[in-house]
C-alpha cells in the first residue's frame, strides 16, 4: 500500500513543481505583498520616515514665539515638519498628502505672552486636519500643547519680548483703578519678580542656559516583547498574513485539482486500482500538507535573509504552528472539493469564503484594530489562530507554550475539515 | 473469464442500467454498443469496481468483485473515455504513477512500461510531456496506461473518440495485438463500423437495457433483409411505383433515399438480373448499381425503431 501512497504523492508534488502559476502563488506574490505591506507596516523598524506624521506649519506671526514653536515641533520625532503658506497647507490637507496643518497667526507671540499673564483673550492656532487622521490631529495637538507653553513661557521669562510684556503689564496694573489692592499689591509683586528673574536670566544666558517652563518628565520607551532587544519588525506581521492567505489559496488548488481530476477521468483511473479511500484522500492531503508547510517555509526563510524576520520564541512551536497550519490547509482542500460539482463553481466560492476568513483573522489588517467584540468572534476562526501562532514565535519571542493553543486549535480545525470532507465526498460520481 | 450478471443501476427515478448481462472469455472482443447516454459507460463503471450497483453482480473467474481494494481488480484494466492523463508530466512519469497504483515499482515498472509504449509505438517519445502529443499519441498513451499491471480483462470506454482514422487504426492494431495474446476485451462505442470490425460478439444497448447480444452473423440474421441493392437511376424517381417494385417475388423493401432506390433481396445472385430488367422494361434505365450489405446501423433501427447515429 505504501508505492501506490508514495508515488501518489509523489505525483503531486511533481506538478506542483511544474506548474509556474502555482509557483508564482505561492512563492512570488506572497513574497512581493508581503514585502510592500511589511514595509508599509514600519518594515524592519530602521526607516527613517518610519510611521512619521506630515505637518505643515504656517507661521504669519514670526515672532521669535512663533518661530521656537516651528522649532520644537520640528524636533520632535514622529512628525515630519514641513513650512507652508494657509492655501498650500489647506489643500495638502484636503487631497491627503499631510495629515495635520498648523497656523499660527499673526500677532500670536504677543498675544500669548499677554494672555500669559493676564486676563486677556487668547490667541487661537488653527489646526487644520484630515478627517481620516483624527488620531494624528490628537496626537498633533498635543504635542503642540507642550511646545507652545514652553515656547512662550520661555519667551515671558527670558526674551526681550517677555521682559518687554513684564514691564508693560508692570505699568498697567500700578495704572489700574479697578484692581482690589490686594490683588494690585499680589500682580505687581509677581510682575516684579519675573522682571528681576528676567534680570538674572542674562547674566546666566552667557553660559548658555535658557529658562522656561519645561514639561516636567520624560518618558523611557520600551517596545516589550518576550525578549530584550527584539524589536517590532513589520515584515514579521506582514508575512505572517500573507502566509496564511496564500497557502490557503494552494488549499484552494488542491480541492479544485481533485475535482479537475475528476473531471477528466483520472479519478476513475485511480479508483478502478485496488486502493483504499484513505490511500486516495490521505495521499492528496498529505502532499498538500507537505507543500503548504514549504511554502510557510520557504516564505518565512526569504523574510529572514531579506528583512531580517527571525523566529525570536520557540523554533520548534514555530514549526509546530506551520505543521498544524499545513494539516489545516490540507483538510480545507479536501472539504473544498466537496464543495461544489465542478471546479468552476468551486473556486469562486472558495475563494471568497478564504478572503473572508484571511481578513477576519487579521492577516490584511492588524487585530488590534478590530473593535472589541470582532476580536472575540475572530477566534472562531483557523487562521486567526495560525497569525496569533506565527507571531507569537517570531517577533513576539514568546516560548512552545504559547504555541500549544495556537497548534491544537489548528489540528481541531483540520480534524473537522477532514471529517467533513470525507463524509461529503462523492466517491462515485462519474464525471 | 468475465460475468456480467443483471446489472443495474438507477439515480432517482432514472435507471441508467436495467438488468445488463453479458459475458466474454479470453481472447474474445465484446462490443457494448449503443447511442450516447444508452448506459453503457455505467455498465463499464460497475463492471471496473467505480461504482457500486443496485443489484446484480460482477465476476471474475468466478469470484464476485467487491469492495475498493479487492485484489480481482487488479486482472482489470480500464481505459476511460477521458484522456486520463497528466499533461504536465512526461509519458514516463505518467506510467510510473499508473504502475504504482498496482504495486509495480522499480526494474517491474520500467519493464511494464517500456512494453506498454513500445506495443503503442511511443517507446521513443516516453520523456516527452504529454501535453505535446497529439490527440492521437494521447489515445494511444491512454491504452498503454491501462496494460502496465498486464491485466486479463480489459475495459474501452470508447478509446477512440475525437482520433484520427490513421492513430484509430493504430489503436485497432494494438487490441488485435491484445486479443492474439488471450486478453479479454470489452469495448464501447456508439460507432458500428469499429464494432464490425473489432468484436466478436456485439452487445446493442439501449436505454440501459440490452437489446441483442450476438456474433456479428448472428445479429444479422435478425434482419428480414440482409442483402441490398442501391441502384442510380438515369432519369430520377419520376413515375416509379415501388408498391408494383415490392411485389416482384424475392424483393423484400423498396425504397428512395437521397435519390437512390435501395431495394432489399433475398438473394443476390437471382434476384438482381429480374430487378434490374424490370426497371428498364418499365422506363427506368439505371446508371450504376451497387449491392450493400446490412450493417449495424441497420440492426439497431431495426430492433428499435431508432437510428443509432440519431439517438
Amino acid at each position: 500500500m505504501m508505492i501506490p501512497f508514495r508515488a501518489l504523492v509523489r505525483k503531486d508534488l511533481q506538478l506542483f513543481f511544474v506548474d509556474r502559476r502555482a509557483l508564482v502563488i505561492s512563492f512570488a506574490i506572497p513574497i512581493a505583498i508581503g514585502s510592500f505591506f511589511g514595509y508599509v507596516l514600519g518594515g524592519a523598524g530602521d526607516r527613517p520616515d518610519q510611521g512619521k506624521i506630515t505637518v505643515l506649519t504656517v507661521d504669519q506671526d514670526r515672532s521669535s514665539i512663533s518661530a521656537e514653536i516651528v522649532k520644537r515641533l520640528s524636533a520632535e520625532r514622529a512628525l515630519d515638519v514641513k513650512p507652508s503658506t494657509p492655501s498650500d497647507a489647506r489643500a495638502a490637507v484636503r487631497k491627503g498628502s499631510a495629515a495635520v496643518a498648523v497656523i499660527i497667526p499673526a500677532n500670536f507671540g504677543q498675544d500669548a505672552g499677554r494672555a500669559f499673564f493676564g486676563p486677556q483673550q487668547k490667541p487661537e492656532i488653527g489646526v487644520l486636519f484630515d478627517p481620516s487622521h483624527s488620531a494624528e490631529r490628537a496626537m498633533v495637538s498635543g504635542v503642540l500643547a507642550g511646545d507652545v507653553m514652553q515656547a512662550v513661557s520661555k519667551e515671558m521669562f527670558n526674551g526681550q519680548t517677555g521682559r518687554d510684556m513684564v514691564n508693560d503689564s508692570l505699568a498697567q496694573v500700578e495704572q489700574s483703578q479697578d484692581l482690589p489692592a490686594q490683588d494690585k499689591k499680589s500682580l505687581e509683586d509677581l510682575l516684579r519678580s519675573v522682571d528681576r528673574w528676567n534680570q538674572q536670566g542674562d547674566r546666566s544666558a552667557a553660559g548658555g542656559v535658557s529658562r522656561g517652563i519645561s514639561m516636567p518628565y520624560t518618558t523611557r520607551d520600551e517596545a516589550v516583547t518576550a525578549r530584550q532587544n527584539t524589536k517590532y519588525n513589520g515584515y514579521a506581521h506582514a508575512f505572517a498574513g500573507m502566509v496564511v492567505q496564500f497557502v490557503l489559496f494552494l488549499g484552494i488548488d488542491v480541492g479544485i485539482g481533485l475535482l479537475q481530476q475528476r473531471q477528466r477521468g483520472l479519478w476513475k483511473r485511480f479508483r478502478a486500482a485496488p486502493l483504499s479511500r484513505g490511500v486516495l484522500l490521505g495521499s492528496r492531503a498529505t502532499s498538500a500538507a507537505i507543500l503548504a508547510f514549504l511554502v510557510v517555509q520557504v516564505n518565512f526563510l526569504f523574510a529572514r535573509l531579506v528583512f531580517g524576520v527571525r523566529v525570536e520564541g520557540s523554533m520548534l512551536g514555530f514549526l509546530g504552528v506551520s505543521a498544524a497550519f499545513a494539516l489545516m490547509t490540507a483538510g480545507f482542500g479536501m472539504l473544498v472539493a466537496t464543495i461544489g460539482k465542478t471546479p468552476e463553481a468551486t473556486r469562486g466560492l472558495s475563494i471568497f469564503a478564504t478572503l473572508i476568513v484571511v481578513m477576519l483573522g487579521g492577516a490584511w489588517i492588524p487585530m488590534f484594530l478590530f473593535p472589541q467584540w470582532l476580536q472575540k468572534f475572530t477566534l472562531v476562526t483557523p487562521t486567526r489562530w495560525a497569525m496569533d501562532g506565527l507571531e507569537a514565535m517570531t517577533w513576539r519571542g514568546l516560548g512552545l507554550e504559547a504555541a500549544l493553543a495556537p497548534i491544537a486549535v489548528l489540528l481541531l480545525f483540520a480534524l473537522a475539515f477532514g471529517g467533513l470532507a470525507v463524509a461529503r465526498f462523492r466517491w462515485e460520481a462519474e464525471g | 473469464m468475465l460475468q456480467v450478471d443483471a446489472l443495474k443501476k438507477s439515480y432517482g427515478d432514472l435507471v441508467a442500467v436495467n438488468g445488463v448481462s453479458l459475458e466474454a472469455g479470453a481472447g474474445e472482443i465484446i462490443g457494448l454498443l449503443g447511442p450516447n447516454g444508452a448506459g453503457k459507460t455505467t455498465t463499464v463503471s460497475m463492471t471496473a469496481g467505480l461504482l457500486r450497483p443496485d443489484s446484480g453482480s460482477v465476476r471474475i473467474e468466478g469470484r464476485t468483485l467487491s469492495g475498493d481494494t479487492d485484489p480481482n481488480k487488479r486482472r482489470i484494466g480500464l481505459v476511460p473515455q477521458d484522456l486520463a492523463l497528466f499533461d504536465e508530466l512526461t509519458a514516463q512519469a505518467n506510467l510510473e504513477l499508473f504502475a504504482a497504483l498496482y504495486d509495480l515499482d522499480g526494474p517491474a515498472a520500467q519493464r511494464a512500461i517500456g512494453e506498454a509504449l513500445e506495443l503503442v509505438g511511443l517507446a521513443d517519445r516516453a520523456q516527452e510531456r504529454v501535453k505535446n502529443y497529439s490527440g492521437g499519441m494521447k489515445r494511444r498513451l491512454n491504452l498503454a496506461a491501462a496494460l502496465l499491471h498486464d491485466p486479463q480483462i480489459l475495459l474501452l470506454d470508447e478509446p477512440t473518440v475525437g482520433v484520427d482514422p490513421q492513430s484509430r487504426n493504430a489503436i485497432f492494431d494494438n487490441l488485435e495485438v491484445l486479443k492474439q495474446r488471450g486478453k479479454t476485451l470489452v469495448y464501447t462505442t456508439h460507432y458500428m463500423e469499429e464494432a464490425e470490425r473489432l468484436c466478436d460478439r456485439v452487445v446493442i444497448i439501449d436505454h440501459g437495457e440490452v437489446v441483442a447480444n450476438d456474433t456479428l452473423q448472428g445479429l444479422y440474421r435478425l434482419l428480414p433483409v440482409t442483402n441490398l441493392l442501391a441502384v442510380e437511376l438515369e432519369r430520377g424517381q419520376d413515375g416509379l411505383r415501388l408498391d408494383e417494385l415490392q411485389a416482384l417475388p424475392g424483393v423484400r423493401s423498396a425504397k428512395i433515399e437521397a435519390g437512390t432506390l435501395r431495394v432489399g433481396v433475398q438473394d443476390l445472385a437471382t434476384e438482381t438480373p429480374r430487378l434490374l430488367q424490370w426497371l428498364v422494361e418499365h422506363g427506368h434505365p439505371y446508371r450504376h448499381v451497387v449491392s450493400e450489405r446490412a450493417d449495424l446501423e441497420t440492426v439497431f433501427l431495426t430492433l428499435t425503431g431508432r437510428s443509432l447515429r440519431d439517438s
